[in-house]
Protein backbone atom coordinates (compact mmCIF):
# COMPACT_ATOMS: atom_id res chain seq x y z
CA UNK A 1 0.00 0.00 0.00
CA UNK A 2 1.11 3.56 -0.56
CA UNK A 3 1.08 5.67 2.53
CA UNK A 4 1.24 9.63 3.11
CA UNK A 5 1.84 10.66 6.46
CA UNK A 6 1.22 14.31 7.58
CA UNK A 7 2.44 15.37 10.92
CA UNK A 8 1.11 18.22 12.81
CA UNK A 9 2.83 18.89 15.73
CA UNK A 10 6.50 19.74 16.73
CA UNK A 11 9.02 17.58 18.54
CA UNK A 12 9.63 16.26 21.98
CA UNK A 13 5.84 18.02 23.40
CA UNK A 14 3.62 15.64 21.92
CA UNK A 15 4.03 12.18 20.32
CA UNK A 16 2.82 12.72 17.11
CA UNK A 17 6.22 12.67 15.68
CA UNK A 18 7.31 9.83 17.54
CA UNK A 19 4.11 7.67 16.44
CA UNK A 20 4.40 8.74 12.86
CA UNK A 21 8.03 7.46 12.86
CA UNK A 22 7.09 4.23 14.08
CA UNK A 23 4.54 4.06 12.05
CA UNK A 24 6.51 4.98 8.69
CA UNK A 25 9.51 2.39 9.73
CA UNK A 26 6.93 -0.33 10.42
CA UNK A 27 4.52 0.47 7.08
CA UNK A 28 8.57 -0.15 5.35
CA UNK A 29 9.58 -2.80 7.20
CA UNK A 30 6.21 -4.39 6.08
CA UNK A 31 6.81 -3.94 2.11
CA UNK A 32 4.77 -0.81 1.90
CA UNK A 33 5.52 2.56 0.41
CA UNK A 34 5.54 6.17 2.02
CA UNK A 35 5.02 8.30 -0.70
CA UNK A 36 5.68 11.69 0.94
CA UNK A 37 5.69 12.85 5.12
CA UNK A 38 4.37 16.40 4.46
CA UNK A 39 4.81 18.79 8.14
CA UNK A 40 2.69 20.98 8.75
CA UNK A 41 1.10 23.62 11.58
CA UNK A 42 4.12 22.98 14.59
CA UNK A 43 5.18 19.62 12.61
CA UNK A 44 7.63 22.22 10.42
CA UNK A 45 9.41 22.30 13.93
CA UNK A 46 10.31 19.33 13.06
CA UNK A 47 12.66 20.00 10.41
CA UNK A 48 15.62 22.63 12.14
CA UNK A 49 19.20 21.66 12.27
CA UNK A 50 19.39 23.51 15.26
CA UNK A 51 17.73 20.50 17.40
CA UNK A 52 19.85 19.72 20.05
CA UNK A 53 18.35 17.07 22.57
CA UNK A 54 20.68 15.98 25.89
CA UNK A 55 22.57 13.18 23.98
CA UNK A 56 20.86 10.42 26.42
CA UNK A 57 17.42 11.65 24.29
CA UNK A 58 16.24 10.37 20.70
CA UNK A 59 17.27 12.95 18.21
CA UNK A 60 13.54 13.30 16.26
CA UNK A 61 14.98 15.66 13.56
CA UNK A 62 18.28 13.30 12.30
CA UNK A 63 16.24 9.94 13.15
CA UNK A 64 14.05 11.69 10.33
CA UNK A 65 16.70 12.20 7.71
CA UNK A 66 18.33 8.74 8.77
CA UNK A 67 15.36 7.25 7.55
CA UNK A 68 14.98 9.43 4.53
CA UNK A 69 18.43 8.60 3.41
CA UNK A 70 17.62 4.87 3.60
CA UNK A 71 14.35 4.74 1.81
CA UNK A 72 14.46 7.75 -0.28
CA UNK A 73 11.92 9.45 1.51
CA UNK A 74 10.67 13.26 0.41
CA UNK A 75 9.96 15.10 3.60
CA UNK A 76 8.11 18.26 2.94
CA UNK A 77 7.90 21.10 5.21
CA UNK A 78 4.59 23.59 4.60
CA UNK A 79 6.12 26.79 3.05
CA UNK A 80 3.18 29.10 5.08
CA UNK A 81 3.73 27.25 8.19
CA UNK A 82 6.98 27.60 8.50
CA UNK A 83 7.11 31.18 7.35
CA UNK A 84 5.08 31.68 10.34
CA UNK A 85 7.65 29.77 12.87
CA UNK A 86 10.75 31.12 11.61
CA UNK A 87 12.05 27.50 9.37
CA UNK A 88 13.79 28.51 6.30
CA UNK A 89 16.03 27.00 3.85
CA UNK A 90 18.38 29.42 2.04
CA UNK A 91 15.97 30.67 -0.43
CA UNK A 92 13.30 31.41 1.98
CA UNK A 93 15.85 33.49 4.18
CA UNK A 94 17.11 35.30 1.17
CA UNK A 95 13.64 36.32 -0.21
CA UNK A 96 12.29 37.18 3.02
CA UNK A 97 15.48 39.33 4.29
CA UNK A 98 16.63 37.00 6.81
CA UNK A 99 20.01 36.79 8.16
CA UNK A 100 20.24 32.67 8.64
CA UNK A 101 18.72 30.00 7.80
CA UNK A 102 17.64 26.34 9.92
CA UNK A 103 15.89 23.53 7.66
CA UNK A 104 17.97 20.51 8.09
CA UNK A 105 19.50 18.98 4.72
CA UNK A 106 17.16 15.94 3.99
CA UNK A 107 14.01 18.33 4.43
CA UNK A 108 12.85 20.35 1.67
CA UNK A 109 9.95 23.53 1.80
CA UNK A 110 6.98 23.67 -0.41
CA UNK A 111 3.76 24.44 -0.49
CA UNK A 112 0.13 23.23 0.46
CA UNK A 113 -0.45 21.59 -2.84
CA UNK A 114 2.19 18.72 -2.04
CA UNK A 115 -0.36 17.53 0.75
CA UNK A 116 -3.38 18.04 -0.98
CA UNK A 117 -0.94 15.83 -4.10
CA UNK A 118 -0.49 13.11 -1.60
CA UNK A 119 -3.91 13.00 -0.77
CA UNK A 120 -4.49 11.97 -4.08
CA UNK A 121 -1.58 9.94 -5.01
CA UNK A 122 -2.04 7.76 -1.62
CA UNK A 123 -3.69 4.73 -1.28
CA UNK A 124 -3.96 6.07 2.79
CA UNK A 125 -3.27 9.35 4.16
CA UNK A 126 -2.32 8.83 8.21
CA UNK A 127 -2.54 11.96 10.16
CA UNK A 128 -0.36 12.50 13.51
CA UNK A 129 -0.94 14.91 15.96
CA UNK A 130 -4.14 17.51 16.64
CA UNK B 1 1.08 14.29 -11.74
CA UNK B 2 -2.46 13.58 -10.81
CA UNK B 3 -4.77 14.17 -13.62
CA UNK B 4 -7.65 11.86 -14.00
CA UNK B 5 -7.76 11.25 -10.19
CA UNK B 6 -10.96 13.08 -8.48
CA UNK B 7 -11.12 12.04 -5.45
CA UNK B 8 -13.78 12.98 -2.43
CA UNK B 9 -12.39 15.22 0.12
CA UNK B 10 -13.55 16.17 3.50
CA UNK B 11 -12.32 18.71 5.75
CA UNK B 12 -13.37 18.32 8.92
CA UNK B 13 -13.13 21.16 11.21
CA UNK B 14 -13.85 20.57 14.55
CA UNK B 15 -11.73 23.58 17.25
CA UNK B 16 -12.80 27.12 18.33
CA UNK B 17 -11.72 29.72 15.18
CA UNK B 18 -9.42 31.56 17.67
CA UNK B 19 -7.13 29.99 20.69
CA UNK B 20 -5.09 27.84 18.37
CA UNK B 21 -4.31 28.48 14.52
CA UNK B 22 -5.81 25.26 13.46
CA UNK B 23 -9.06 26.75 12.29
CA UNK B 24 -7.08 29.15 10.29
CA UNK B 25 -4.73 26.38 9.03
CA UNK B 26 -7.16 23.93 7.86
CA UNK B 27 -8.65 27.35 5.82
CA UNK B 28 -5.46 27.70 4.07
CA UNK B 29 -5.29 24.19 3.15
CA UNK B 30 -8.66 24.06 1.52
CA UNK B 31 -8.03 27.20 -0.94
CA UNK B 32 -5.12 25.94 -2.05
CA UNK B 33 -6.53 22.56 -2.33
CA UNK B 34 -9.38 24.36 -4.23
CA UNK B 35 -7.02 24.04 -7.25
CA UNK B 36 -6.90 20.38 -7.54
CA UNK B 37 -10.52 20.16 -9.23
CA UNK B 38 -11.05 17.15 -6.40
CA UNK B 39 -14.78 16.50 -4.84
CA UNK B 40 -14.22 18.79 -1.48
CA UNK B 41 -16.71 19.05 1.25
CA UNK B 42 -16.40 20.99 4.42
CA UNK B 43 -17.85 19.94 7.87
CA UNK B 44 -17.99 22.06 10.69
CA UNK B 45 -18.93 20.32 13.76
CA UNK B 46 -17.80 20.11 18.28
CA UNK B 47 -16.49 24.05 18.53
CA UNK B 48 -15.71 24.10 15.06
CA UNK B 49 -19.55 25.09 14.19
CA UNK B 50 -17.59 28.79 16.08
CA UNK B 51 -15.65 28.71 12.95
CA UNK B 52 -18.37 30.09 11.00
CA UNK B 53 -20.48 32.69 13.12
CA UNK B 54 -21.68 35.75 11.96
CA UNK B 55 -20.11 38.59 13.73
CA UNK B 56 -16.67 37.74 14.99
CA UNK B 57 -14.33 40.44 15.94
CA UNK B 58 -10.75 39.78 17.16
CA UNK B 59 -10.21 43.36 18.11
CA UNK B 60 -9.53 42.77 21.53
CA UNK B 61 -7.39 39.86 21.24
CA UNK B 62 -5.44 41.48 18.93
CA UNK B 63 -5.31 38.10 16.34
CA UNK B 64 -6.42 38.01 12.42
CA UNK B 65 -10.11 37.91 12.22
CA UNK B 66 -10.38 35.34 8.60
CA UNK B 67 -13.86 34.78 9.01
CA UNK B 68 -15.05 36.71 6.28
CA UNK B 69 -12.76 34.59 4.33
CA UNK B 70 -15.31 31.63 4.65
CA UNK B 71 -17.17 34.07 1.90
CA UNK B 72 -14.84 33.52 -0.29
CA UNK B 73 -15.13 29.74 -0.89
CA UNK B 74 -18.36 29.62 -3.43
CA UNK B 75 -15.93 31.78 -5.31
CA UNK B 76 -13.08 28.61 -5.77
CA UNK B 77 -16.24 26.25 -6.11
CA UNK B 78 -16.72 24.74 -2.90
CA UNK B 79 -20.45 24.96 -2.04
CA UNK B 80 -20.50 21.92 -0.22
CA UNK B 81 -20.84 22.93 3.57
CA UNK B 82 -22.06 20.86 6.03
CA UNK B 83 -23.09 21.96 9.66
CA UNK B 84 -23.95 18.94 12.18
CA UNK B 85 -27.04 20.09 14.25
CA UNK B 86 -26.47 18.29 17.15
CA UNK B 87 -22.95 20.34 17.34
CA UNK B 88 -25.08 23.84 17.00
CA UNK B 89 -28.05 22.61 19.89
CA UNK B 90 -25.15 21.82 22.53
CA UNK B 91 -23.51 25.47 21.98
CA UNK B 92 -27.33 26.79 22.08
CA UNK B 93 -27.07 27.80 18.52
CA UNK B 94 -29.15 27.78 15.73
CA UNK B 95 -28.68 28.35 12.04
CA UNK B 96 -29.52 31.77 12.33
CA UNK B 97 -26.46 32.57 14.31
CA UNK B 98 -23.78 30.76 11.21
CA UNK B 99 -23.08 33.05 8.44
CA UNK B 100 -24.96 32.43 5.25
CA UNK B 101 -22.29 31.24 3.24
CA UNK B 102 -23.42 31.20 -0.86
CA UNK B 103 -22.29 30.26 -4.35
CA UNK B 104 -23.91 31.33 -7.71
CA UNK B 105 -25.12 28.09 -9.43
CA UNK B 106 -23.43 28.21 -13.28
CA UNK B 107 -25.79 25.50 -14.17
CA UNK B 108 -28.77 27.45 -13.15
CA UNK B 109 -28.16 31.02 -14.29
CA UNK B 110 -25.94 31.82 -11.65
CA UNK B 111 -28.90 31.82 -9.14
CA UNK B 112 -27.41 32.73 -5.25
CA UNK B 113 -27.77 29.45 -3.74
CA UNK B 114 -27.05 28.50 0.35
CA UNK B 115 -23.63 26.02 0.30
CA UNK B 116 -24.40 25.27 3.84
CA UNK B 117 -26.24 21.77 4.97
CA UNK B 118 -27.59 21.39 8.42
CA UNK B 119 -26.96 17.54 8.72
CA UNK B 120 -27.49 15.13 11.94
CA UNK B 121 -24.17 13.10 13.59
CA UNK B 122 -25.65 10.22 12.08
CA UNK B 123 -25.53 11.85 8.67
CA UNK B 124 -22.22 13.02 9.93
CA UNK B 125 -21.06 9.72 10.40
CA UNK B 126 -22.13 8.63 6.67
CA UNK B 127 -20.01 11.66 5.35
CA UNK B 128 -17.11 10.45 6.66
CA UNK B 129 -17.49 6.64 5.05
CA UNK B 130 -18.06 8.37 1.88
CA UNK B 131 -15.01 10.41 1.95
CA UNK B 132 -11.61 9.31 0.20
CA UNK B 133 -8.98 11.63 2.27
CA UNK B 134 -10.44 13.23 5.55
CA UNK B 135 -8.53 15.88 7.02
CA UNK B 136 -9.44 16.43 10.28
CA UNK B 137 -8.54 20.03 11.75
Amino acid sequence: MKFAIQINEGPYTHEATDSAYHFAKAAIDNGHEVMRVFFYHDGVNNGTRLTTPPQDDRHIVNRWVDLAKEHELDLVLCVAAAQRRGIADADESQRNGKDADNIQEGFRISGLGQLIEAGILADRLVVFGD
Amino acid sequence: MSEGTVKQFLYVNRKAPHGTVYALESLEVVLIGAAFEQDVRLAFMDDGVFQIMKGQDTTGIGTKNFAPTYNALGDYDINKIYVEKESLEERGLTEDDIMALTYEDEDDDWAEKSSINIISRAEMADLFDSSDVMFNF
